[in-house]
């Protein structure tokens, strides 16, 4: 046994094993870690599969930014912890009847496919260096330049969506109302004396 | 070299225990949305699987893709349960039946 495989299997059955958690704990908060510790675990897997750049932006992007942000919602909501509902024990037969019978139908499937394949069949890698950052870098900076963009106004909108939606405007603030100000005529403001002198 | 196989079961198994959480966590948003997440880990692992045994690096070009989406993804889903929490002092699905007469 070669030290990949057993790298492997150390990490994925730890994989499975916290995201059993994830769904499983009662309180959101010990999901909400349990996925960090998935999404390390599965940064390793892809080490292993040669996306270095990937495996970085995972954890980086990711754990740095999105389960931040998970963790901030479960700590703004009020939820009660530990209410192991009576819809959990109704959907437990359905939950585990599924996760069975995909599993059986998916793995039945790749065994069999996957047993004869030619791995060269596609050599369509294009190779700048040895780095896997710089040769992503090059792929993504020239022939998928348009949907590297679209993907920036993707997060774009994710931003303004997310601040239109949760903006709570305080009615104490003082600002100015740019509509008023411009539709204001001079006879609102100004008030001419003729007659002072009597 | 690990098999090719191995890599597609595991991404098979976590996306099943994705889906078994979507079942069992129907009351509860947020489990709801980080089941989500761990859907789009699996899909991940088989694009960059994928990618690496045919040596093509696109797998992981869309990969990249799929990140930036599910990052925007995520933070409009929790803003929008943010503003329905505002509104209803609850996250849980069965208080949005509003339109059930």
């Amino acid at each position: 046994m070669n030290i990949e495989l057993v790298t492997f299997f150390i990490f994925s059955t730890l994989l499975i094993f916290t995201c059993f958690k994830v769904i499983t704990s009662s309180n959101p908060v010990l999901s909400a870690i349990n996925l960090v510790f998935s999404f390390f675990l599965s940064a390793v897997l892809w080490l292993l599969l040669g996306a270095e750049f990937l495996s970085i932006i995972l954890i980086l992007v990711y754990v740095g930014a999105v389960m931040v942000l998970f963790l901030f919602v479960v700590m703004m909501l009020d939820i009660n912890i530990a209410k192991k509902t009576a819809a959990y024990i109704k959907y437990l037969p359905l939950g585990i009847a599924v996760f069975i019978a995909f599993n059986i139908l998916i793995i039945y499937f790749f065994i069999n496919t996957f047993e004869n394949i030619d791995y060269n069949a596609v050599k369509n890698i294009e190779i700048i260096s040895d780095s896997n950052t710089q040769n992503l870098g090059y792929l993504l900076f020239t022939k998928y330049i348009i949907e590297f963009e679209i993907a920036g106004l993707i997060l774009l909108l994710g931003i303004i969506s997310a601040i239109v939606l949760t903006y709570r405007k305080n009615p104490k603030n003082k600002y100015q109302n740019p509509t008023k100000q411009i539709s204001a005529s001079k006879k609102d403001r100004l008030k001419i004396i003729t007659d002072l002198k009597e | 070299m690990i098999p090719i196989s191995y890599y597609l079961i595991l991404s098979t198994i976590i996306f099943t225990i994705s889906i078994a959480g979507i079942f069992l966590n129907r009351k509860n948003i947020l489990v709801l949305l980080m089941s989500l997440e761990l859907m789009f880990l699996s899909v991940n692992f088989n694009l960059i699987t994928l990618g690496n045994y045919l040596g093509d690096l696109t797998g992981q070009v869309f990969v990249f893709f799929v990140l930036t989406v599910v990052a925007a993804e995520s933070a409009i889903g929790l803003a929008l349960l943010i503003v329905l929490f505002r509104s209803k002092k609850s996250i849980d699905v069965d208080d949005l039946s509003e339109l059930k007469g």
